[in-house]
């Protein structure tokens, strides 16, 4: 025996929607197809949440919520790295206290949406503000060791080598000789 | 990664390791577009014709015609490719040809592994570390990564 269905996807859907939106304790209103409007911004958890919830019946959200949070972290961690004196707090604490939100909350979007950890991605920005030091400040490694927090200059240096393959002198020297090949050029 | 795809351009004579490259970026989660020129000449003859500039340029170090690194060179020296990033390779170098690649503008020289494996690995983090430059506008000049002895 065979029965014949018709569907309503319209009604389907908005039958889903509010199941799963009534699990969470927020006013909401499902506008035209496709819109939910909420009274109040909804936190960063309750949208992962509810994005992982949908998601199980093949909707999606449509719009780039993660991409301004990864925004917000970068700009926190880069606010961060450039205070002359780093402080010395958990980044997990300090991230999740900026930005209101949990930390894993936090890592998970932000590895989602980079590829790498948070923990790696502050790991390159500081190298990077090492090189700018060493560069266009000529700075020792001592003194940028003990304003980077780095425990020692031996951990700053095998920091440095294990992300850009050079010693701090070795790099040093080659931008020293690329800069004078640029000027020889122009 | 998202949102625009990341397109890459490579120049090796060899077909199998073209073939070897194509397959490791495939193996990537990342979204790309692969052209590829089969010596200097070419390469530079495509960039010259090409609206579209590629995020990431990698040279084979030794190719026989125009080597990677005249390529490099001129890829420097032109107004339009200055800012792209070029990843150099090779399958053996000296400390020196090395030194003098950054020196005249390379970003990264990798040295070429036989294992798909090492290669991935390798890649996945250029890719990536790469687009924080992209995205992030780090500065060029200090982007310089020597991954020959790691």
């Amino acid at each position: 025996m065979n029965l014949y269905l018709k569907y309503n996807f319209d009604r389907t859907c908005r039958v889903i929607l509010q199941e799963q939106l009534d699990k969470f304790d927020f006013k909401y209103t499902i506008a035209e197809t496709g819109t939910i409007s909420f009274e109040e911004n909804i936190s960063m958890e309750q949208y992962v949440s509810l994005q992982q919830r949908l998601m199980h019946y093949g909707i999606e959200i449509v719009d780039n919520q993660k991409a301004i949070l990864v925004q917000k972290i970068k700009a926190a961690i880069m606010a961060m790295l450039e205070q002359d004196n780093m402080p010395l707090i958990k980044i997990s604490t300090y991230l999740s206290e900026k930005l209101d939100e949990n930390y894993r909350t936090l890592s998970n979007v932000f590895t989602e949406v980079c590829h790498i950890s948070i923990e790696s991605f502050i790991i390159i920005q500081k190298i990077e503000r090492v090189k700018q030091l060493l560069i266009t400040e000529n700075l020792s490694l001592t003194e940028i060791s003990f304003r980077m927090n780095y425990s020692s200059v031996a951990h700053l240096s095998n920091q440095f080598k294990k992300i850009t393959g050079f010693t701090p002198t070795v790099f040093q020297k080659v931008v020293q000789n690329k800069r004078t090949l640029t000027i020889n050029i122009n | 990664m998202d949102p625009e795809k990341l397109y890459i351009l490579l120049a090796e004579d060899d077909q199998d390791d073209r073939l070897f490259f194509k397959k490791v970026f495939d193996s990537l989660k990342i979204k790309h577009t692969l052209d590829m020129c089969e010596d200097g000449h070419e390469l530079m003859a495509y960039l010259d014709d090409s609206n579209i500039l590629p995020h990431i340029i990698f040279l084979d170090v030794n190719m026989p015609g125009k080597s990677g690194m005249e390529c490099l060179k001129a890829i420097r020296s032109s107004t339009k490719l200055r800012e792209t990033t070029v990843a150099m390779y090779s399958s053996l170098s000296s400390r020196e040809t090395i030194e003098d690649a950054f020196i005249s503008g390379a970003n990264v020289f990798i040295k070429k592994p036989n294992e798909f494996d090492e290669l991935r690995k390798i890649l996945k983090e250029v890719m990536y570390i790469n687009w924080q430059y992209v995205t992030d506008g780090m500065n060029r000049e200090n982007y310089m990564i020597n991954y020959y002895n790691t």
